[in-house]
């Protein structure tokens, strides 16, 4: 009995619908309605992630939703980070949980950045709001193996210089002598002595060479699209784009078509896709 | 002169404007220096002048009492203002100096009078004001839809 016990526990370990365990360990409030969670796997084991995957977040008795991971994936033992904001009823539980509390973990899911064909390339990375969380882990990865690429931009894009996130690992990364960093806002007040403008903007400052650029864009979807129409008219080719796309995932194994967009599945095809598979799905109205 | 009108070829915004041209608008320009927090313009001001800017960073601002929003900043090769172009010639914006910045300042009357009297000139210029005026205002319709806002 005990046997089959456990034997039922590893099969369900590995059944990919079936939440496993994890344990809040702490948490930080980024912005107002920002938090970075870092879990803990009941079972001590690390999650073993690439860049710009996600996870299935269940906040038990209340939903599930998917978050993408925002930690360094080459650090073992530093606990699962995922950067989520309080706006529905899952993320505001997952938000106000407790260090200690339980949370439901299915994943890692999906197609991550092409951090590894991206070696020998410039870098631009261009992120709008909370899309810097999905990038940061390549942000760290860039920085981990520093001399494998090119020149790095980072340019990041936030509503207001309140709602910069990271902002002091931005700072940090500001003072590194080897990577590109320029910060902009949309809206600002007189005290604000930064950029104000749209991300976009920021694009003719960044030293890259466009055909030798791997680019990364990720953010709401206007700003992707505006993005990439920059980084085209900047010179860089469709193929040398990447987007992370956000559709309502649900199993995350591509078999329920709650995030089809077109011949793909978000959850098992994307996130991240490269501009000139998406084709105009990236415009189209209704699909 | 020869070297503001060297300034004036060298800087982006005229690239490869025709040499007659380049020595025509060279007579309305002259080299400006604002300290950081001085003002170029105030809103409702004659909007008599343009900037080149050389160098520094520049707030186009707009205020209410004890509130002061910047709308856009613009730096290094790039231009303030565009409305010595048409008519009512008024300044709808603040322009303050962020940090010390250089620019070439051309007048705007002297500008004008050569572009009409020499329409070539004139359809030039529109060309290079167009787009920025596009690109700016493309850069507020995605500013005002607020796309890093909780609903998007």
């Amino acid at each position: 009995m005990s046997m089959a016990f456990t034997t039922e526990r590893i099969a369900a370990a590995a059944d990919p619908m079936v939440p496993r365990v994890a344990r809040l360990r702490r948490r930080r409030r980024d912005l107002n309605d920002v938090w970075t969670l870092v879990l803990e796997m009941e079972d001590g084991s690390d999650l073993e992630f690439a860049a710009g995957q996600f996870n299935m977040l269940t906040a038990f008795g209340v939903g599930e939703v998917p978050i993408s991971i925002s930690g360094d994936p080459a650090k073992a033992g530093g606990g699962l980070v995922h950067t989520i904001r309080d706006v529905g009823f899952v993320s505001g539980a997952l938000a106000r949980l407790a260090p200690g509390e339980a949370v439901g973990v299915r994943g890692p899911f999906g197609v991550g950045w092409p951090v590894a064909e991206a070696q020998g390339c410039d870098v631009v990375i261009l992120a709008g709001g909370l899309g810097l969380a999905p990038l940061r882990p390549v942000i760290y990865s860039l920085l981990a193996n520093r001399r494998r690429y090119g020149k790095v931009a980072l340019l990041y894009g936030a509503r207001g210089p309140g709602e910069i996130l990271f902002r002091s690992e931005l700072e940090q990364w500001r003072r590194l002598l080897d990577i590109e960093l320029h910060v902009t806002v949309d809206h600002a007040e007189g005290d604000w002595h930064g950029s104000v403008g749209v991300v976009t903007a920021l694009l003719p400052k960044a030293d890259f060479d466009p055909d030798n650029t791997l680019a990364m864009v990720c953010g709401p979807e206007i700003m992707m699209r505006f993005g990439v129409g920059a980084l085209r008219d900047a010179g860089v080719s469709g193929s040398a784009i990447y987007l992370s796309m956000e559709r309502s995932m649900k199993c995350a194994i591509g078999l329920c078509g709650h995030c089809q967009l077109g011949p793909a599945f978000v959850c098992r095809d994307g996130p991240v896709f490269r501009h000139d598979r998406l084709g105009s799905l990236l415009s189209a109205k209704e699909i | 002169m020869e070297g503001l009108e060297r300034i004036v070829r060298e800087h982006p915004f005229f690239a490869g404007l025709k040499e007659e041209f380049c020595e025509l608008i060279s007579g309305c320009a002259k080299n400006v220096r604002f300290e950081a927090g001085q003002y170029l313009f105030h809103e409702g001001q004659t909007a008599d002048q343009f900037y080149l800017l050389r160098s520094g960073h520049v707030a186009l601002q707009m205020s209410q009492p004890e509130r002061t929003f910047t709308v856009q900043t613009v730096g290094e090769d790039e231009i303030v203002g565009a409305s010595w172009l048409v008519p009512p010639y008024r300044w709808g914006f603040d322009a303050k100096a962020l940090e010390l910045t250089r620019a070439i300042a051309m007048d705007a009357v002297c500008l004008r009078g050569k572009c009409e009297g020499d329409h070539d000139l004139g359809y030039e210029m529109m060309k290079r004001f167009m787009p920025v005026m596009i690109q700016r205002l493309q850069a507020t319709r995605l500013q005002i839809l607020d796309v890093y806002g909780v609903h998007n």
